[in-house]
């Protein structure tokens, strides 16, 4: 079964299936189509094959709208596969999983709870009695560096306070699988190296498996251990890096590494094109 | 005093900042008197006018008779507060017109966001009933009048139900529109959280579209009590519909007037308070929709 996974690297050439053969995500032919308003069928992501090993992060970049929200969907059952098989822990996805987290592109906290609500929302949604869900919620926080603005409500915080509201209040459900949707693209560069930090520690004392879509490639290569490029929509696999930089990393750091560097050169090598066939066809769409 | 301002060295534009803002607190103070003043002086000439004009003159320019005057308005209202209506003391007239606007609000608010919330988050059920929905909606609904005293009969619950319909469809229109607006975004981060679906419409829906149900309290209220003076012309014992009634078929305009004035009270009065509300419910939401009032 491993043979036929196609998780061929590129840039060592050694194959990455885990010895027991297991995957925590697991991706195999998925085809996506969507009916657009005019009646159309519309191929957002086409025969990908990808895996994720427990425990390992693994970013996918490639260019603006060519499906990598598409492929986070179809992992949370929040969408159904036209094609092919999507499997979570050895299953196949029926549903929403509650193993899962996901951290959304867009501010998704909820406006009409406070900050300590917020991150309880998801213990509660789960039966978990009151007192022990805000306990824990009180916890996260303080792990988020939240502490005294428990009462505060999403629109009196800043762009980077929601979105530790949002990490903490993804990680409280402790999911071992993690799905991050360009989570930080909207922050302004200091912040998001600092909640690319706070995420990496976040993420080395829960051990999930993270799937994190980027269109950034050195917020890619910063934080994983693979990168996937994808082609321009219909998306597919082009290739997979694994990245060899050792943890633990500091994300402001690790940028100016030579590894850093002549990895980042590598990919870009292949994601250029995609993202040139990519411009070019939103520019055609524009002058018709 | 001198010696410390001597020794410190005390830059330079803080003085000069202090004085701009003294300058704009007074400028917004002088704004503000100026516009409280001619609100004021809008109201001296409209209801000064209106006692000129229908009093100086022989035959004055405006007929008193027929539209009535500010000081007999007034008179009225003295004469209904100290001795009561022909219908008995003015205070159980409001309530009771006050007692059925509320009940059809209250009823109809129900009802709407129940609808909204059930065919906002069932398209197919919006779908099959939509045009109807849109039929009903186009019929004036005053038109039902008539309808009610004959089946529900002269006492109140005929000036409920017609409070009741005319507040429903306000309420479930906005409540439909707020559950449709619901941000996608929301939901799916409360279903990945665990939500189940009763939870994800009392935890995510019903709070979101909230904004837009208490937008519409604001005009259904008024609608309320439209209903329960249109339901007391067509015929009751008390109310302030019978008040307005009873003066207009008697020519008295000052009455008909004074009877509006009234209305108008409890219409602000009521406003005021929904507002409360509306700003204790949503107290998450930043202030600047509820600061654009005018």
């Amino acid at each position: 079964m491993n043979n036929s996974l196609p998780m061929k690297d590129v840039s060592t050439g050694t194959q990455n299936a885990p010895d027991q053969g297991m995957y925590a995500i697991e991706l195999r032919d998925v085809t996506k189509r969507f009916l657009t308003p005019a009646g159309k069928a519309y191929t957002a992501i086409r025969d990908i094959n990808m895996a994720v090993a427990p425990g390992e992060f693994v970013a996918v970049v490639g260019p603006t709208g060519c499906g990598k929200s598409t492929t986070l969907g179809l992992i949370s059952g929040l969408e159904r596969p036209s094609a092919g098989e999507v499997e979570v822990m050895g299953e196949p996805v029926q549903g929403i999983d509650p193993r899962i987290g996901y951290v959304f592109q867009a501010d998704a906290v909820f406006p009409w709870k406070n900050v300590l609500n917020n991150v309880a929302t998801g213990p509660l949604f789960r039966g978990q009695p009151k007192a022990q869900a805000l306990e824990r919620a009180h916890d996260w926080i303080a792990r988020v560096g939240l502490t005294g603005f428990e009462d505060r409500y999403p629109h009196q915080l800043s762009g980077g306070m929601r979105k530790r509201v949002a990490l903490a209040q993804t990680f409280i459900n402790e999911p071992q699988i993690l799905l991050m949707d360009e989570p930080f693209s909207a922050l302004d560069v200091q912040t998001r190296t600092l909640m690319e930090d706070e995420l990496l520690n976040l993420w080395s004392s829960l051990k999930a498996s993270v799937v994190f879509v980027t269109h950034d490639l050195e917020e890619a290569i910063s934080l994983a251990d693979h990168v996937c490029v994808l082609t321009a929509g219909p998306a597919t696999v082009k290739g997979i890096y694994t990245i060899d930089l050792p943890r633990p990393r500091k994300v402001g750091e690790i940028r100016f590494e030579p590894r850093f560097v002549q990895l980042y050169q590598q990919i870009w090598e292949d994601l250029r094109d995609e993202v040139v066939i990519s411009y070019e066809r939103a520019k055609q769409r524009g002058d018709q | 005093m001198n010696t410390v301002s001597n020794q410190v060295n005390v830059p330079v534009i803080a003085p000069e900042s202090e004085e701009v803002s003294v300058e704009t607190i007074r400028a917004r103070r002088r704004r503000r008197i100026v516009v409280n003043s001619l609100r004021v002086l809008i109201l001296v000439v409209i209801i000064g006018g209106w006692q000129l004009l229908t009093s100086v003159g022989n035959p004055p320019l405006i007929d008193p008779f027929f539209w009535g005057q500010p000081s007999g308005i007034w008179q009225q209202i003295v004469t209904w507060v100290t001795q009561g209506t022909a219908q008995g003391p003015l205070w159980q007239q409001i309530a009771v017109t006050l007692e059925e606007a509320i009940l059809g609000f209250v009823i109809g608010v129900v009802l709407g966001v129940i609808f909204g919330v059930v065919l906002g988050r069932n398209r197919f059920l919006a779908d099959v009933l939509s045009p109807y929905i849109k039929a009903a909606n186009s019929i004036p609904r005053v038109t039902l009048a008539p309808l009610f005293v004959i089946g529900l009969g002269l006492g109140f619950q005929s000036k409920v139900a017609l409070a009741v319909v005319l507040v429903f469809f306000v309420v479930f229109f906005n409540a439909f529109q707020g559950v449709r607006e619901v941000d996608r975004n929301l939901l799916a981060n409360a279903q990945i959280l665990g939500a189940s679906q009763r939870r994800l419409s009392t935890e995510v829906i019903i709070p979101s579209a909230l904004t837009w149900i208490l937008a519409s309290l604001h005009t259904s209220f008024s609608f309320a009590l439209v209903g329960a003076v249109v339901g007391e012309f067509l015929g009751a014992t008390q109310g302030i519909g019978l008040m307005i009634q009873n003066a207009g078929a008697n020519f008295n305009a000052n009455g008909v007037f004074a009877a509006m004035v009234i209305l108008a009270a409890v219409a602000l009065i009521t406003e005021v308070l929904i507002t409360a509300l509306e700003n204790r419910l949503v107290r998450w939401r930043p202030n600047t929709v509820s600061e654009v009032t005018i």
